[in-house]
């Protein structure tokens, strides 16, 4: 089930255009030993499945598909346990239609 | 940057709807304007269904059909209530759509907002994009003069900032002007773009000419959430996607991609863009705290317009009209302030607010103030069991299969004594009916 979702988002994402600012990441997720709920939530909850767990069982995201919907931000932000920015301008999403 | 040392009347952050509104009308009125975009373009960051209406529009760019990008004018509108297999709805449509000046048409956001911006330019404002303002300078009286970007060079100084930098207004409430949005006062929504032949849209939704079609749902589509779904035609695509508030989805932990696969492989959703080409998949937040969800709107030195003021109808789906409107009002008061050589303090900037409140933005939200917190906390009724309920009564009503039509109508109204109970019933119907009054 999970293989069949994370092919879906991939599948959609590749449709989109983006600049990926290369080694400068626009959200951050602060070290932890295990994630809270929300931000375990946020492993399904993003519409661009950025975060995922590793073997570890923490959460690590990975930006570059990200559309800065600012849902994690949300979620997250205020518990200090992702820190999130906008991309350089002209960085990040650019939508061709929107 | 050569322009560091101008100090400018005014300077807008973003280049959405209530940004573009903003800056057209100051510099319309002859104000030195100054106007940042994150993104590449304007546009190549915002998301909207996309419905616009012509009104709000006309009062900014009266002559704005001659050469805005429009997909298409609405002569219909369905308002569906889904379960899994079925659709009950309420269809409208009307020949007196087809008029001189429509009044609501199809947008493709990527396109209108360059459209948007050439007119600001045009009026003779400057515009920077791929330029992302950082962080808004204050005076040692804590007034804000101005903004530091993520380009080389120091900060840039105007005599007032308009904040028009959309739903999670990063700026702003880091500056402390406001607070973040909270999960339950913002949806998620996600959508695709889906392309089709013309005259495929026409055939499939009896169209001709120009004319356009929208379905907006609630239902079993948002899995209990509050939520809604919608399908809008354009020209040659059509736009579909879903949106629930932001803590009903970190609640129930569902992902919105499955919930948008699941709209598009319903049976009434299917056969619509059946052989579509998607060509975008698409997120962004829309605000539906409504009236109660309004910040404080302006300060010394600054005004904060649009969504970034989660000014929101969630109830009719209009976002765009209310950012164009604030924009342009904000944009008003400053240019009336300016013209008494008054400072751009927040005593003078009250004006905005004042004007604000007289106009349809602030009166619209006002009278929905208690629908955000009716459909956020029983939305499993709402958004699950009564669409139920209905498609239960509907198929209930026409299906002739030899029994009484005395028994069936006693058998829909026990289905939904049993699903709500009568008081839950009676309750239900007296809020909906005092929050939408
Ligand atoms: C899926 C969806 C469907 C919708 N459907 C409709 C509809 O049918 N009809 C309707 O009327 N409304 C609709 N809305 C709402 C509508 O899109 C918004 O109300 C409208 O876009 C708000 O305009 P705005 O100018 O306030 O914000 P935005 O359009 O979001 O513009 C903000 C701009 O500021 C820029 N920006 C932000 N921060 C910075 C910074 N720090 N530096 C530089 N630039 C910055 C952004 O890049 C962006 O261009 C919909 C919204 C969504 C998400
Ligand atoms: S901003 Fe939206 S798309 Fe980007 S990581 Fe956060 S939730 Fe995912």
């Amino acid at each position: 089930m999970t293989v069949a979702v994370t092919l879906r988002v991939e599948e959609k994402l590749y449709q989109n255009r983006y600049l990926v600012d290369s080694g400068r990441p626009h959200i951050k997720v602060r070290p932890h030993a295990r994630p809270s709920a929300n931000l375990l939530g946020l492993t399904r909850v993003c519409p661009a499945q950025c975060y995922e767990l590793n073997d570890q069982g923490q959460v690590e995201i990975t930006a570059d598909g990200c559309m800065e919907c600012g849902t994690c931000r949300v979620l997250c932000e205020a518990s200090g346990e992702i820190e999130w920015n906008y991309p350089r301008g002209g960085f990040g999403i650019l939508f061709k239609f929107g | 940057m050569d322009m560091i040392a101008e100090k400018f009347d005014a300077i807008v952050i973003g280049a959405g709807m209530s940004g573009n509104a903003a800056a057209y009308t100051m510099a319309s009125h002859g104000l030195k304007v100054l106007q940042f975009e994150r993104g590449e373009y304007p546009g190549s960051k915002n998301v909207q269904g996309a419905i616009m209406y012509a009104n709000m529009l006309e009062k900014i760019i009266p002559d704005f059909r001659d050469d805005a990008p429009l997909e298409r004018h609405l002569v219909e509108q369905r308002l569906w209530v889904m379960d899994d297999t079925s659709h009950t709805g309420m269809h409208y449509r009307s020949e007196d759509f087809n008029e001189a000046k429509p009044n609501r048409y199809t947008i493709i956001r990527a396109q209108f907002d360059k459209w948007f911006s050439r007119k600001v330019r045009a009026a003779g404002a400057t515009v920077l994009c791929e330029t992302t303002v950082t962080e808004l300078v204050r005076d040692a009286k804590d007034k804000v003069v101005g903004v530091r970007t993520d380009r080389a060079g120091g900060a840039i100084f105007a005599d007032v900032v308009i904040l028009a930098e959309g739903v999670s207004g990063l700026l702003g409430t880091r500056a402390g002007l406001r607070e973040m949005p909270k999960p339950q006062s913002v949806a998620l929504a996600v959508k695709e773009m889906h392309f089709l032949p013309e005259d495929v849209i026409e055939q499939r939704f009896g169209l001709k000419g120009g004319e356009g079609c929208v379905i907006e749902a609630v239902g079993t589509i948002s899995r209990g959430m509050a939520g809604l779904g919608f399908l809008y035609t354009n020209k040659e695509s059509i736009s579909l996607g879903i949106g629930c508030l932001v803590s009903d989805f970190g609640a129930t932990m569902q992902s919105p991609y499955a919930l948008l696969d699941a709209l598009k492989d319903h049976p009434s959703i299917r056969p619509l863009i059946a052989g579509s080409e998607v060509k975008e998949y698409a997120a962004h937040l829309i605000p539906e705290g409504g009236y109660k969800a309004i910040p404080q709107l302006f300060g010394d030195g600054w005004v904060v317009v649009g969504d970034a003021a989660q000014l929101n109808n969630a109830v009719h789906r209009e976002g765009s009209n209310l950012a164009m409107t604030s924009g342009r009002i904000a944009a008003e008061a400053i240019v009336q302030v300016k013209r008494r050589n008054g400072p751009m303090t927040k005593q003078n900037l009250v004006l905005y607010k004042t004007m604000l409140n007289k106009s349809f933005v602030v009166k619209d939200l006002k009278k929905y103030k208690d629908m955000p917190a009716l459909l956020h906390t029983n939305s499993r009724n709402f958004f699950t069991t009564y669409p139920q309920l209905m498609s239960q009564a509907a198929q209930n009503f026409m299906r002739v299969d030899g029994t009484p039509k005395i028994e069936k109508e006693k058998a829909t109204a026990a289905a939904m004594i049993k699903a709500r109970s009568r008081w839950g019933l009676v309750s239900d119907a007296v809020r909906l009916a005092l929050a939408w009054r």
